[in-house]
């Protein structure tokens, strides 16, 4: 794989999602503080920092699994409020891939990707699970579409999640932790298939720790701590010339 | 030989060893294995020996089937007599002595359509249709009035086709009517959760008896003056109401069972809550609540016949009628045990249908 190539396809100045001074609290804990983020089309941002930044309240806010207390967030021009038609018409064009997967443990892994299309997007059912058949090839999991989640490995599952978040034809993906309930050996398989959205030009925020993988895709890199961003800069730039003290700290703990 | 001898042996190696254990292990292993435990098996074979040859002559050896109330009373043993003697006043109660074939077929069609049902691949969207037919079928032929069948006065039903019918009906509605009031529960909606809540903990709070008693109080007072409401209606809405509750309770339990990873995923595909539900989570929650729903079933199907007390005559009250009447009176061991089978019958393969259901729906 060629980092260099990736990032040559350069994102236009086209803003798919817009924060402005985002702060939310849970009870009396100050999760998000004053958050202030530009995506554009085609951007790749990785976050990184210490649990309990607030990493993934981020970007759950982004689709409205969490509801935000102040500030403004656009999501495709779309204000996100509590209109529940506004929500529902941003998740559609919102994937989203969770640390453990969430698969619907019910339904053949056919059944999971041919849902969303189905019910949500009203596509009709035969081409629904044409869609569905071709991207578990692409991830290469065709061979499974009839069985049910709980017979895959958690790589296979975490491939299968992120084929169910593209069958909706998703604007946006959005990752949270996509690998780290995984074992090592399954990280890669994972990895692969999300430098290869990459490459295809999917605008991709993840929250991730997998350096390598920052480097090779990200064209920003997030660093968070306690609710702020600390740190936003290329990957090349944070890694090897880390600005802040607490980023400096954070590398050297992950980096060992 | 020893060639095949020693692929025997591998072969053999490869599995799991059985173990094999004769009669009388297994008799010391099971029934006398420590004092406490002889002693017990002691008692009991005492018990059983005590017991069961007696209630064997009674029952089998020294009985009579088909005679009349006064050989039975010069005979020693059980006088299974009554229930072929009265058997269709016990199944059908009041209802035209002429006309029985007709709760008769509605009640060979109620049993059809339960066992077509068991097949889950018949499942499927004509399947509403057929029950909806068959049950406008079953009342057809209850209440008459149609088709050239003479009317029969839901005052004269009674018997198993009225238990039956108390019971499917009530279960059938007041399942997704618990689901509803299970949902309403937990919705974020407080108007909604605090109705819900109220209506289940004052039916829970409350015996089914009472209830039947309110709803020939009560009901009247909802209508206009001179519109009465039938008795078997204020019955089947009172036992709906009740079960209701109950599966209310049980079905929240499933949907606690269900993780928020389940929600997340349905809500971040842009589903809304209807199609979340009833996709997502419901499929899920009820499958983990099939044995205690069908606990639950099982015990309004027997709580049906508490609809005596509004004069309703069940299965119950029909044998009890005829046990009332002089020339049968004193057999009631026979009759009872006689329902006790109706209804035996009907609880165990309820249970033994969701013992099924839940192997075949584990995956
Ligand atoms: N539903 C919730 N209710 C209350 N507090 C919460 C809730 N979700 C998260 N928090 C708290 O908010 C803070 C931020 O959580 P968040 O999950 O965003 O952190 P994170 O950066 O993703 O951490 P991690 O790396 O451990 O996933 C944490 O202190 C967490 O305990
Ligand atoms: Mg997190």
């Amino acid at each position: 794989m060629n980092g260099e190539s990736i990032k040559s396809n350069r994102p236009s100045e086209d803003k798919i999602i817009e924060i402005y001074g985002l702060h939310k609290w849970f009870g009396d804990l100050h999760v998000l503080n004053d958050i202030n983020l530009t995506v554009n089309r085609g951007d790749r941002i990785v976050i990184c920092g210490p649990s309990g930044s607030g990493k993934s309240t981020l970007i759950r806010c982004i689709n409205r699994l969490e509801e935000h207390q102040k500030g403004k967030i656009l999501v495709d021009g779309i204000e996100l409020t509590g209109n529940l038609k506004n929500i529902e018409k941003i998740r559609e064009e919102v994937g989203m891939v969770f640390q453990h997967f969430n698969l619907f443990p019910h339904l053949t892994i056919l059944e999971n990707l041919a849902l969303g299309p189905i019910w949500v997007r009203k596509v009709p059912k035969k081409e629904a699970e044409e869609t569905a058949m071709y991207y578990l090839e692409k991830v290469h999991i065709a061979e499974q579409a009839k069985k049910h989640p709980g017979q895959l490995s958690g790589g296979q599952q975490q491939r299968v999640a992120i084929a169910r978040s593209l069958c909706m034809k998703p604007k946006i993906m959005l990752f949270d932790e996509p690998t780290s309930a995984l074992d090592p050996e399954m990280v890669k398989e994972v990895l692969d298939v999300m430098i290869n959205l990459a490459e295809e030009g999917m605008t991709m925020i993840v929250v991730s720790h997998e350096m390598g993988f920052a480097k090779s895709v990200a064209h920003r890199v997030l660093f968070m701590d306690f609710g702020q961003i600390v740190e936003e800069n290329t990957p090349q730039a944070f890694f090897d010339h880390p600005q802040h003290d607490r980023t400096k700290l954070f590398l050297s703990q992950i980096l060992h | 030989m020893t060639q095949s001898g020693k692929n025997n042996i591998q072969k053999e190696g490869l599995k799991a060893p059985i173990i094999r254990i004769g009669v009388v292990h297994w008799i010391k292993a099971n029934l006398f294995n420590g004092v406490f435990n002889s002693i017990l098996t002691i008692v009991t074979l005492f018990l059983l020996y005590k017991v069961i040859p007696p209630f064997a002559r009674w029952a089998f050896i020294d009985s009579l089937w088909f005679s009349s109330a006064e050989q039975c009373r010069a005979g020693s043993g059980a006088c299974w007599s009554i229930i072929p003697a009265n058997i269709r006043f016990i199944l059908f109660g009041f209802y035209p002595h002429e006309l029985h074939w007709r709760p008769f077929v509605a009640m060979i069609m109620l049993i059809g359509l339960l066992l077509y049902s068991k097949n889950r691949n018949h499942w499927n969207r004509s399947f509403g249709y057929i029950w909806i037919a068959g049950l406008s079928i079953m009342g057809i032929l209850m209440k008459g009035g149609l088709f050239g069948l003479t009317p029969v006065d839901s005052d004269q039903w009674g018997g198993l086709p009225l238990t039956l019918m108390l019971s499917f009906f009530g279960m059938f509605a007041a399942y997704p009517l618990g689901v509803l009031l299970a949902l309403g529960r937990r919705s974020q909606m407080p108007a909604v959760k605090t109705i819900c809540i109220l209506y289940i903990e004052l039916i829970r709070g409350v015996p089914l008896i009472s209830l039947l008693f309110m709803s020939a109080v009560l009901f009247p007072l909802f209508f206009p003056e001179g519109v009465t409401v039938n008795k078997i209606i204020r019955a089947q809405a009172a036992i709906i109401l009740f079960t209701a509750a109950y599966i209310a309770e049980v079905v929240r339990g499933g949907l606690q069972a269900i993780t928020r990873g389940q929600y997340e995923a349905a809500e971040s595909l842009g589903l809304n809550y209807v199609q979340k539900m009833r996709l997502i989570v419901l499929p899920q929650a009820l499958k983990i609540v099939i044995p205690p729903s069908v606990g639950i079933l099982i015990s309004a199907f027997k709580d049906t016949s508490l609809v005596v007390i509004i004069a309703l005559y069940d299965v119950l009250k029909t044998t009890k009628s005829v046990l009332a009447s002089p020339s049968w009176m004193g057999f009631s061991p026979e009759a009872y045990l006689f329902v006790a089978l109706i209804y035996f019958v009907c609880c165990y393969s309820m249970s033994n249908y969701s013992r099924r259901l839940e192997k075949e729906l584990q995956t």
